[in-house]
């Protein structure tokens, strides 16, 4: 974390506890997120990257507002706006954008693209008719969506063509922060790397702030400057894009990468079956939440649950015995 | 002879709209013992190839012509009733999502049992059950016999899957139909999935399908390969030749534009454009206008030709 990144977004030790019902009178609590913290910077994209129930779209969503975290904060532009609902926010509502995962649910089926993309620009601009048209048309272009596909629905695009028109909203407001969670994986593979250019160009384009979030670790490497790698609600490592990809320090990390299915690399192996899945956050372990899965554990693991560790420069990993497997 | 051939296989669906050739003229055979991918982008008539094989086209689709031979008999010419025979015993599919492939409202074990009672018409309730734990833990799921009692919702994705691989396995079928068996699945679950599949084929010497749109996970587990587009094969062969010297842009396309964990290029490769609709497919090799090789040559559809040991559909590669 350089000195001359600004920050945009500051998560500090973010906790979000959900009470599930487990029994008739019996209420639990589910441990969604665990002190969370990472920094966002202005132009910089973070990823989140980890498996369903790690806690990454429940970030997502308390940064957007959707969610209130129930200990912790969540600074945006000297403002903490954890414990804000969306009324109360204000014009951070239209600073901070979402993409969601699924093309399919995401746009309103019963209305024109048209009127999706002008929407948001009735609501929180002054702009009238002519240069909301102009802002649209403009933005069109720059995702490749057809001029004379405004006056159609929803329906009437393929996964790809609507994961463009749910960017290309959520660009509308140029908002100084984007989410997006998982936009890529309910795509085909060849969709999907058409998705990552458009992203990779806009980002370029716009000098976009974006946090990634994603289950998918080679997707990463196309549209990030740092990486989180979130188990259980709490980040197990954080590191550059660079540093991460040259040397993955945690066993889940490592895990991540060795299970990406590669042309070149057919070869499966018995170790994988033994690689099991992630716990419930209810219950959670005293020790590493990690070492139930973790080919390195021994006992001392199920001792004392480790700390983020500064590993190497602005490298950090969540377990004791880094370097020594 | 072949466990399964199907040939000039043409399923149809006749909509308000014009007639979608989901499946045209396409032809693959599959030995014992063997795994065939079918890779290909949404809407390329993959699935409707799966459900081809068992007999599951409904209204308004229709298999119009060719054969689908197993073990010797064609399957086209059955009845539905014969079919309900074969289905879930000699030939079973993994459908692509396990949440809703299982019933919800009855628990694991009892819709493992009923798949055993209702082919085996002998079977005693405890042979069923003790038959329904031995799979399970077969595919690997933790505590077998408390799960006999669980419902889906009590389960994660990956082992709704697993549960779903068993019921397929359950009659030891002899061919087994993969639809995207992991695509709604996290890459570490996927890898497992993929493994046990592999394995399972191999104890039980039964052929498997596997029908997905990721050609990394083709390539994992296959034998051979075909590639779909637009309701075609456009190249089918071994699977070393397919992905280590593909041939047809096509194909060479679906393997540039994977995310590569080695390699330092930050722009993926991308094929332009989409998938033509399949009620206004153009005049000539459906793929030519995302081709950067495409020519006037290229407006009449290629004619077969073996290449190197493949089957290709393309004017440009000789």
């Amino acid at each position: 974390m350089s000195q001359s990144e600004v920050k945009l977004l500051e998560v500090k030790n973010v906790e979000k506890i959900f009470s599930v019902k487990v029994g008739t009178f019996e209420k639990k609590d589910l441990h969604a997120l665990n002190k969370v913290s990472f920094d966002i910077f202005k132009g910089k994209t973070l990823s989140l990257v980890g498996e369903s129930g790690c806690g990454k779209t429940t970030i997502g969503k308390v940064i957007l507002g959707l969610y209130k975290a129930t200990n912790g904060s969540v600074m945006f532009q000297d403002k903490d706006i954890a414990q804000l609902s969306p009324i109360k926010r204000g014009s951070i509502q239209s600073d901070v954008q979402m993409i969601f995962q699924d093309p399919y649910s995401s746009l309103n089926p019963r209305k024109k693209i048209k009127i999706i993309l002008e929407q948001p620009l009735k609501i929180h601009t002054k702009m009238n008719k002519k240069e909301r048209l102009e802002t649209i048309l403009s933005l069109c272009d720059d995702v490749g969506i057809d001029h004379t596909y405004l006056e159609r629905y929803p329906h009437q695009f393929s996964g790809g063509q609507r994961q463009r028109i749910a960017i290309a909203r959520a660009m509308v407001l140029k908002p100084k922060l984007i989410l997006a969670d998982e936009p890529i994986s309910a795509l085909d593979v060849s969709i999907q790397a058409q998705i990552l250019n458009l992203m990779m160009d806009l980002r370029e384009k716009y000098k976009m702030t974006m946090l990634f979030i994603t289950h998918d670790i080679s997707v990463v490497k196309h549209l990030s400057d740092y990486v989180a790698v979130m188990y259980l609600g709490e980040i197990v490592e954080y590191a550059s894009k660079k540093d991460l990809f040259k040397s993955p320090q945690h066993p889940y990390t490592k895990m991540l990468f060795s299970t990406v299915p590669d042309i070149h690399t057919p070869l499966m192996t018995d170790s994988v079956l033994k690689t099991g899945e992630i716990q419930s956050p209810i219950d959670l372990p005293t020790g590493c939440f990690f070492a139930n899965r973790c080919p390195y554990k021994d006992s001392s693991c199920d001792d004392k649950h480790p700390d983020l560790i500064s590993i190497g420069d602005n490298h950090l990993a969540r377990c004791p015995k880094i370097g020594q497997f | 002879m072949a466990l399964l051939e199907v040939n000039n296989l043409h399923t149809h669906f006749f909509t308000r709209n014009g007639i979608i050739k989901a499946v045209d003229g396409i032809s693959f055979s599959i030995e014992k013992g063997e795994i065939l991918g079918i890779v290909g982008e949404s809407g390329a008539g993959k699935s409707i190839t799966g459900f081809s094989m068992l007999g599951l086209i409904d209204q308004p689709g229709k298999i119009v012509s060719g054969e689908i031979i197993f073990n010797g008999v064609d399957l086209v010419k059955k009845s539905e009733k014969e079919l309900q025979k074969i289905r879930g015993n000699e030939i079973a599919m993994i459908f692509q999502d396990p949440q809703t492939s299982l019933n919800p409202v009855i628990s694991i074990g009892d819709q493992l049992m009923e798949a055993i009672l209702y082919h085996n018409k002998k079977a005693s309730k405890k042979d069923a059950y003790n038959a329904s734990v031995d799979i399970l833990k077969l595919v690997g799921l933790p505590a077998a016999e408390k799960r006999m009692k669980s419902y889906p919702h009590q389960l994660s994705g990956g082992m709704k899957q697993r549960v779903v691989i068993a019921m397929a396995l359950l009659n030891n079928p002899k061919l087994l139909v993969a639809d995207e068996p992991t695509t709604a699945l996290d890459v570490t679950i996927q890898a497992q999935i993929l493994y046990l599949m592999k394995k399972l084929s191999k104890d039980f010497d039964s052929s498997l399908i596997l029908i997905t749109h990721d050609i990394a996970v083709v390539s994992q587990l296959c034998d051979k390969i075909a590639v779909m587009y637009a309701g075609r094969i456009v190249e089918y062969g071994k699977k070393e030749d397919i992905i280590f010297n593909p041939k047809h842009p096509y194909t060479k396309g679906l393997i540039e534009c994977l995310p590569k964990l080695n390699d330092d290029k930050e722009r993926l490769y991308q094929i332009p454009g989409i998938m033509p609709s399949l009620l206004s497919l153009p005049e000539g090799c459906y793929f030519k206008d995302r081709c950067e090789f495409a020519d006037k040559e290229c407006d009449v559809y290629p004619d077969q030709q073996d290449i190197e040991g493949r089957r290709i559909f393309c004017h440009k590669v000789k």
